[in-house]
């Protein structure tokens, strides 16, 4: 494999699960915040539906994704199958409910009082919100080291609504399924360490910020 | 001296039971009333529906003559300050700490840094200022959450059991430094407390509770 195409396998898979991530924090974080500090009636169910969520297999996510996608799906005008985004849509579908029920359990594991007395001190709403992301920012990060985790390493949904076109869709899990089907065993243990090495440096990253501002 | 709160059938319910009523009851404003009661007896419950923390199912609260419906939520909280039974402080430097509720309200950077010092001095702790919050003693803490608290130059305190989880030198010394403070800042406080060493160091006046009523 020319080290071009190695190259731009590598960088699509960091701007599709790198966006993905985004994308799940952007939702979970909020959704999260709302199911650990807010009561309203069905507030249980959601939790449940969650934390199901967290052990979605990703080849259902893919299936279901596709079956939407398709071009004879409810969403098959958009032209989007066989597309990064809709790979993107699948992680997200994927790694949200990782950030959202992580989230909602590192604010529930804050004392409780402490809200009160942050609103007690005069804080807004959105300030006593903040401070409490503030508190829990290791395990915040943690629920994004997950969610990142979750979707960099999938395969099922990336093969299955991406179709591993080559210079389209194809992402590193997936050449690697390709290259182990071919019976290209070095190639494909190859790009199983890179991405290993992918993986364990953005880890690496997140894990210094999240120890530094555990001191 | 005009009451700064003044409290009518006042009812306050948990999980629909009554678990606070009060027919009557003034609070003199610059004076320092200590709550007294046994568990259970609806001081913390009174404590939070004057910080409006708890709703009241029925009754009126005056806050300087005017019902608090009237006010909005954040600017009342704006014109408190609360110490709860623990010190809660946030997982950040003593100054942070103190300067929280400053920064909640939007003062600038110097001032905010001029008053944290000035608090952190007059409750002598200048010295813990760059210290982690998690690094202090309970005595530290809890002074550092008064500190937290007086530097918001309050109209009305309220403190639940603020020398609950001390040691008696640690007690006793930040008794004698509130009896000190209080008095200078004209801050309308209210305590809850189960000693009587503290009401008596401390309060101009007492109220006792039993029951979720007003006691002897």
């Amino acid at each position: 494999m020319p080290f071009s195409e190695l190259s731009e396998i590598t960088l699509l898979s960091l701007k599709v699960s790198g966006l993905a991530t985004l994308l799940s924090l952007v939702i979970g974080l909020p959704f999260g915040t709302l199911l650990a500090l807010s009561k309203f009636p069905g507030r249980g169910f959601l939790l449940t539906l969650v934390n199901t969520g967290m052990a979605l297999p990703p080849v259902v996510v893919g299936l279901a994704v596709a079956m939407t996608l398709w071009r004879s799906g409810p969403l098959g005008s958009l032209h989007l199958i066989y597309t990064p985004t809709a790979i993107v849509i699948a992680q997200v579908i994927i790694a949200a409910p990782v950030v959202t029920g992580l989230t909602a359990a590192a604010l529930q594991s804050l004392d409780p009082r402490l809200r009160l007395q942050l609103l007690g001190l005069g804080a807004s709403k959105a300030q006593m919100v903040f401070q409490l992301w503030r508190e829990a920012r290791l395990p915040l990060l943690a629920a994004l080291m997950a969610g990142f985790g979750a979707v960099i390493s999938e395969v099922g949904a990336s093969m299955m609504v991406g179709g591993n076109i080559r210079h389209q869709t194809r992402v590193l899990t997936t050449a690697i399924v390709l290259e182990t089907n071919k019976g290209e065993f070095e190639r494909a243990i190859a790009l199983g360490v890179l991405l290993l090495i992918i993986t364990f440096l953005i880890n690496y990253a997140l894990t210094w910020i999240q120890q530094r501002g555990k001191q | 001296m005009s009451a700064l709160i003044a409290i009518h059938d006042l009812r306050v319910q948990h999980a629909k039971t009554t678990v606070l009523e009060i027919k009557h009851l003034e609070i003199e404003r610059g004076r320092v009333t200590a709550l007294v009661g046994p568990n259970g007896a609806g001081k913390t419950t009174l404590l939070l529906t004057l910080a409006r923390l708890l709703k009241p199912a029925d009754g009126a609260i005056l806050f300087d003559g005017q019902p608090l419906e009237s006010i909005s939520k954040l600017d009342y909280r704006r014109r408190i300050g609360m110490v709860m039974q623990d010190s809660l402080l946030l997982d950040c430097s003593v100054f942070d700490n103190v300067a929280l509720g400053l920064r909640f309200r939007g003062i600038p950077g110097p001032e905010t840094g001029r008053r944290v010092d000035e608090w952190l001095g007059r409750l002598n702790i200048s010295t813990l200022c760059t210290r982690k919050a998690t690094q202090l003693s309970g005595g530290e803490a809890q002074r550092v959450a008064l500190a937290r608290a007086l530097v918001l130059q309050p109209t009305l305190l309220l403190l639940d059991e603020p020398f609950r989880s001390l040691d008696e030198a640690a007690h006793t010394g930040l008794l004698a430094d509130l009896k000190t403070l209080l008095p200078q800042t004209h801050t309308t406080t209210v305590f809850a407390t189960h000693s009587t060493k503290d009401v008596r160091e401390l309060a101009d006046e007492k109220i006792a509770l039993k029951s979720g009523q007003l006691g002897e």
